[in-house]
């Protein structure tokens, strides 16, 4: 009885609290200058998206056929290594990769779906090669057993059950790729970046967060899309979900 | 049938060179189970998976039905082998009916056949179709689990299968009922079955013939009654026990000892008569009564018998146990133990007594096998002498 009385007692402060700040926010007009920036953050999140869109489907068809490749027992003397390799690169300041691909590329969008491209990678060809070295041995030997073929091993067991592992992969992949769009502002290509990076050098934080919260909100988005996807595509006896 | 000739597996260590199968020739006819056994690491998995090239043969053949399949394509090979694995298998993302109808599909059978199929094989396994077919393995216990592994690689009607410690990783209990429904089956598929196991008293209830393998090479090959009576030496004899003679008691039924001579009394006897009938078979402590459709309806004690008056249907004691014609003597010895008995009625599957089987009876069956042993050995070793 105290005790929900005490959690009443705490929601009514949170609700007053959280009319409070609307009250003030209002009253000091920080709700107006955000609306008031509202066309360009409709402009620049589908720019955003875009280029998103862009640099992780580029790199999903690239790491997954790649993650593939490592974990074929063929490669088995070299796939710890340049595993080793690739982690190593995840390492490296995305602002550095977009910086080395502006170097070479020039500035503007296509730099930036290089850099973007890169920093995406690497979540996704280790959760595809963790995923696919994570089948038991015993599924492998009973798929071998029966007679598939290599090539049956793959899609027919490898891959459904490696499926769940290779989404958070890409979940975790796409989060970072959202984060890292305003530093493409830097080489001139444009996203929600624009309103944060001038928010900054104006000393304008109503700007800033017009950049900052949508670009949060898109993060959350993309990664509840992915894990609606995950949900529908992951076959429902090793879907942990369903 | 499958033949095994000189099949060999060497295998490269950074110790040098293993030999986990050595010249292995052995055959197993047509409908019969074949247990390899042996301790681990004795070369009885590794010669059990050359046989479907899950580990290549270093040499020697592997004849399936008189063929050799050293030309056949590993792909098609395998599709014509049933082949089941201590753990199971099932694959995780695929319901039962997709696992169950992997082969079939492999192999290119249209949706009506296969789909048929499985329902056939579900009812062969006593499961119920429409209860499992649409679930996933990992809704399954694993007895059931292993019995949709048994019935994945009958899919598609091999005649030979491969097991290799299909029952190792189920509970005691389970793992008899499996065991048994199992032999149930093989009755009426007679396929040519390589099972590995390391239980010995798997491989004498399962086993039409049993493979005792050491360090990579074959000890014996003999069937369980002849290995028990004359293990080939020191190290089959230590594998098997030192009480082999009692798990030939697994191995003979009651039907093929009983005696077709018992007295008995119907409750509307007499003591008297009884006591007559005690003597007259010369049995020492007590007759059985049976009621009118000849089921054992109790027993008349001597002791009874003699100091008191009266019938049969007032004086009796309860019947401790009855065994039936197809128990085996392992249970008859658990039995007469269990009541500190000497013999026991037998009843046939109307429950009718129509014999019995006596101490005496089970173990001079079981020392006729050894004596007519050691007479051999002797007159083997008498020829030698000379």
């Amino acid at each position: 009885m105290p005790i929900q009385s005490m959690k009443g007692a705490l929601r009514a402060l949170l609700l007053l609290a959280v009319f409070a700040a609307g009250v003030w926010s209002h009253a000091s007009g920080i709700i107006d200058d955000f609306l008031w920036h509202l066309p360009d953050v409709q402009y620049l999140a589908v720019e955003h998206l875009w280029l998103t869109a862009m640099s992780g489907s580029l790199a999903i068809g690239t790491a997954i056929p790649l993650g593939i490749l490592l974990s074929r027992p063929s490669m088995a003397r070299w796939a710890e290594s340049l595993m080793q390799v690739l982690n190593v690169g995840t390492t490296i300041p995305t602002l550095a990769v977009l910086a080395l691909s502006m170097s070479f590329l020039g500035i503007g969008t296509v730099p930036a779906i290089f850099g973007l491209f890169v920093a995406t990678l690497l979540p996704i060809v280790r959760n595809t090669y963790a995923g696919l070295k994570g089948v038991s041995p015993a599924l492998m030997e009973a798929a071998a057993g029966i007679g598939m073929s290599p090539a049956q091993r793959l899609f027919r067991v490898e891959l459904p059950n490696a499926l769940y592992v290779i989404f958070a992969g890409i979940r975790t992949a796409l989060a970072i790729n959202i984060g890292t769009v305003p530093l493409a502002f830097l080489i001139g290509a444009g996203g929600l970046g624009e309103l944060i990076f001038t928010g900054i050098d104006l000393y304008d934080p109503v700007m800033m967060l017009a950049g900052a919260i949508p670009t949060a909100l898109l993060a959350i988005l993309v990664d509840a899309l992915i894990a609606a996807i995950a949900f529908f595509v992951v076959p429902r006896g090793v879907n942990p979900a369903r | 049938m499958i033949r095994l000739d000189s099949l060999t597996k060497v295998f490269d260590t950074p110790k040098g060179a293993v030999v986990a199968a050595d010249h292995i020739s052995m055959e197993v006819p047509s409908g019969e189970i074949c247990v390899l056994l042996g301790p681990s690491g004795c070369g009885k998995t590794t010669t059990l998976k050359m046989i479907n090239r899950i580990v290549r043969p270093t040499s020697g053949k592997v004849f399936i039905n008189g063929d050799d399949t050293t030309g056949m394509d590993t792909q098609t090979l395998r599709r014509s082998i049933g082949y089941v694995i201590q753990q199971i298998g099932l694959f995780p993302n695929m319901t039962i009916e997709e696992n169950i109808t992997a082969v079939p599909r492999l192999l290119g059978w249209d949706k009506a056949r296969y789909r048929e199929r499985a329902r056939e094989l579900m009812a062969m396994i006593a499961m119920e179709p429409d209860a499992f077919l649409k679930r996933y393995p990992s809704e399954l216990s694993g007895g059931q689990q292993q019995r949709i592994g048994v019935a994945r690689a009958l899919a598609a009607d091999p005649p030979v299968m491969l097991m290799d410690e299909p029952f190792g990783a189920i509970d005691p209990i389970n793992r008899a009922v499996i065991q048994d429904e199992f032999l149930k089956m093989q009755q009426a598929l007679n396929k040519t079955i390589m099972f590995v196991s390391h239980d010995i008293d798997e491989a004498i209830k399962m086993g039409d013939r049993i493979a005792i393998f050491r360090e990579g090479r074959l000890v014996q090959y003999d069937t369980p009654d002849d290995l028990l009576t004359a293990p080939k030496d020191a190290f089959v004899e230590s594998f098997l026990g030192e009480d082999r003679a009692l798990k030939r008691l697994n191995l003979v039924k009651v039907r093929e000892i009983v005696s077709d001579e018992i007295g008995s009394v119907s409750p509307g006897d007499t003591l008297e008569t009884a006591l007559t009938r005690i003597e007259d078979f010369g049995y020492s402590n007590a007759i059985l009564m049976v009621n009118d459709k000849r089921q054992p309806a109790g027993i008349v004690s001597r002791s009874v018998a003699r100091t008191t008056k009266g019938y049969c249907r007032d004086h009796f004691q309860s019947v401790p146990a009855a065994v039936h014609l197809d128990d085996d003597l392992r249970k008859v010895a658990s039995l007469m133990f269990a009541h500190d008995i000497t013999w026991l009625p037998c009843v046939d599957d109307d429950g009718r007594v129509c014999g019995q089987i006596t101490q005496r009876a089970i173990t001079s069956h079981l020392g006729s096998r050894y004596r007519a042993h050691q007479a051999a050995m002797g007159t083997a070793d008498a020829a030698a002498k000379e």
